[in-house]
């Protein structure tokens, strides 16, 4: 059992507080992203997990065993960092070496360790180079053999990727995954990068000033976001204001918006969020919401088509589109903007 | 029209007799140079250079005597085997002073570079400077203040233990390291706060991560890569140290007898020139020669 609980975490640097009141469970073998903005406490919230911040409250545990108090030498962690952090006076092989040295594995055992960890990260022979003559790309999967070679109880990411050019974070983001699914290590991931948290994590926490937002899978944090924020962070969105009235929300317009999910007591003022990949350019009558706009702005980026539209009374709504018939529309252009209310979802702000 | 206009201006510019050419790098690299190098061949080199060429001659050029061609005082080890002590005095001194400046310079870095709470590093900083804005010999003069016969030392460890007596150990080589370690350790703790100041905080908690205790980070991190500092600072220390003779005349008294005060005799006392210059000349060839042994060793240590 190594799953991770941090219980009521608070710190305070000065008269500042960074993180409030967390909460969480990292589950036995799920691989969990702490998503925020620069500020949001997530990479502090990792630093504690890790041992290197002491909480001035609560209880962080791995695998059931209180390590609040335990020095970061002492937690059995796996960790990876943004600027790779190899030792650059030891070869790859003393790199990965060191670890099992500090566990008093040393010699032709630590010599066969060392060759399978890096054959993980499929970078066999490279032993005897130095961390300089290595690509990052290479000096990354160093770290993470590194990492894993000492089999952690939980392994630690702290933006790992961030580094790294467009193909070889994806090519390492494939890599991790594999690792990860294959060694069945709890892995929590620090990232800015909306998209990596998507594609990489089961679990993805959305922080923002100091207090985790969100918590669930991707696909319910994307699609049924809580809050004006969390709505706002993970992909774009479209916010609708208005009152509540009979299950449904009206605009200042007088637009009717229906919603999935339960909204606000009638009379309640309400905000609703819609991906502007959701909405379309409604053709013909058919069932759902209904919104009249101009087009303000046109951005043609080849496979996709984003608008810009701005309804009667000023409300700016975005439009994405894929460009599936060359038809692109034109600057000026009043249309109607379909969605279903099944993709419509009221946030608190 | 517009594309005209841009060819016009890309002409006009390529002809305009104001515009700058570069200037050719070696010239800037002479110019930039040339202050420096300047100064040194009329305040060093030169210099350097008549009490080479004194050191060839039978008696200093500036009396009566009449001056001859001499390779005597290159002798003077072999004529005078008391001096092959004195240099070895002052080779142990030198290296005992590099030593001790380098363990506590190290140590003194590390607390420089991990000290990170608001202005903590400038404070400790200027406190490790500050002495160094007085005077040398007055920093000299003050040690035997406190470790002469019921100085400042005794002082104190009469209060703490009554009966032990004088502990006191002036005009003693340790006295002599003591102060040289003193006036020395500035520079060990600055090269290696340099060289510590540039290891990346992910590196030592990279360490940590893998279960290293403070201990291992320091010898397995933190001193090999701060190895080029230092190595260039028990180079400023020890080269130094070996000619210094104020410190050995002021805290060695009779037994600070080293090849500094020896050659400084030869200029202030002696009035031999010539002599003082031989031995100045053949201590720089032996420390040139301590320093090729050890260049591999040297080498390796500031490419690391």
């Amino acid at each position: 059992m190594t799953n991770v609980n941090v219980n009521s975490v608070a710190k305070t640097y000065g008269t500042t507080p960074v993180l409030t009141d967390i909460s969480t469970d990292f589950p036995e073998g799920s691989f969990t992203s702490l998503l925020g903005p620069s500020g949001s406490g997530k990479t502090t919230l990792l630093r504690i997990i890790a041992g290197f911040i002491r909480p001035d409250e609560g209880i962080v545990s791995i695998g059931g065993r209180d390590v609040t108090h335990v020095p970061v030498w002492g937690r059995n962690i796996g960790m990876m960092f943004q600027s790779y952090a190899l030792f650059p006076h030891m070869t790859i092989a003393q790199n990965v070496a060191f670890g099992l040295g500090r566990r008093g594995i040393h010699g032709a055992e630590a010599r066969k360790q060392v060759d399978a960890a890096l054959e993980m990260v499929h970078l066999p022979g490279f032993a005897d180079r130095m961390p300089k003559q290595l690509s990052g790309g290479q000096q990354q999967r160093v770290a993470l053999a590194r990492a894993m070679v000492i089999k952690p109880s939980v392994l630690l990411l702290d933006e790992p990727l961030s580094a790294l050019d467009r193909r070889l974070r994806q090519e390492m983001q494939v890599e991790l995954l594999r690792i990860q699914r294959e060694s069945g290590l709890t892995t929590i991931f620090v990232t800015h990068d909306q998209e990596e948290a998507l594609t990489l994590s089961d679990k993805v926490a959305i922080l923002d000033k100091g207090r985790i937002v969100q918590i669930g899978d991707p696909e319910t944090v994307y699609e049924k976001p809580l809050t004006r924020f969390a709505a706002e962070f993970l992909g774009d969105s479209n916010f609708l204001k208005g009152k509540v009235e009979s299950g449904a929300v009206r605009l200042a317009d007088g637009t009717v918006v229906h919603a999935a999910g339960t909204l606000p007591a009638d009379g309640a003022q309400a905000t609703l969020a819609v991906r502007p990949e959701k909405m379309f350019v409604a053709k013909d009558p058919s069932p759902g919401n209904r919104l009249t706009a101009r087009i303000t702005t046109v951005i043609y980026a080849g496979q996709a088509l984003s608008y810009i539209l701005e309804t009667a009374d000023g409300m700016q709504v975005k439009l994405f589109a894929q460009n599936r018939d060359g038809n692109v529309l034109k600057q000026g252009e009043t249309v109607v903007l379909g969605w279903s209310a099944d993709h419509t979802v009221a946030v608190a702000d | 029209m517009r594309s005209d206009a841009i060819l016009n201006d890309a002409a006009r510019g390529s002809s305009d007799p104001r515009q700058r050419r570069p200037i050719p790098a070696w010239v800037a690299t002479t110019a930039l140079l040339l202050p420096t190098y300047g100064w040194l061949t009329l305040a060093v080199l030169l210099p350097l250079l008549t009490m080479f060429v004194f050191s060839f001659m039978s008696a200093t050029p500036m009396g009566k005597t009449p001056i001859v061609f001499t390779l005597k005082h290159y002798r003077a080890f072999i004529d005078q085997p008391y001096l092959i002590n004195i240099a070895w005095t002052s080779l142990v001194i030198g290296f005992w002073t590099t030593l001790l400046c380098a363990v506590f310079g190290f140590l003194a870095a590390v607390a420089l570079a991990r000290a990170t709470v608001g202005r903590m590093r400038e404070t400790l900083l200027v406190l490790l400077l500050l002495p160094f804005w007085t005077n040398g010999l007055v920093r000299v003069f003050s040690w035997t203040m406190v470790l002469r016969e019921n100085g400042f030392l005794d002082g104190v460890v009469d209060m703490v233990l009554p009966d032990i007596g004088s502990i006191s150990f002036l005009y003693t080589r340790y006295a002599v390291v003591l102060g040289l370690v003193h006036g020395y350790l500035p520079y060990m703790i600055l090269t290696c706060y340099i060289a510590l100041s540039t290891i990346d905080d992910a590196i030592i908690e990279a360490a940590a991560s893998l279960g290293a205790r403070w201990w291992t980070i320091l010898l397995r991190i933190l001193l090999p890569l701060a190895a080029p500092g230092l190595i260039s600072g028990a180079v400023l220390t020890f080269v130094p140290v070996i000619g210094s003779f104020m410190e050995p005349r002021i805290l060695g008294g009779k037994v600070g007898v080293t090849m500094g005060t020896v050659i400084e005799d030869q200029f202030t006392q002696a009035f031999n020139w010539p002599l003082g210059a031989a031995l100045s000349f053949t201590l720089l060839a032996v420390v040139l020669a301590i320093f090729a042994t050890f260049s591999g060793v040297l080498r390796r240590g500031t490419t690391a």
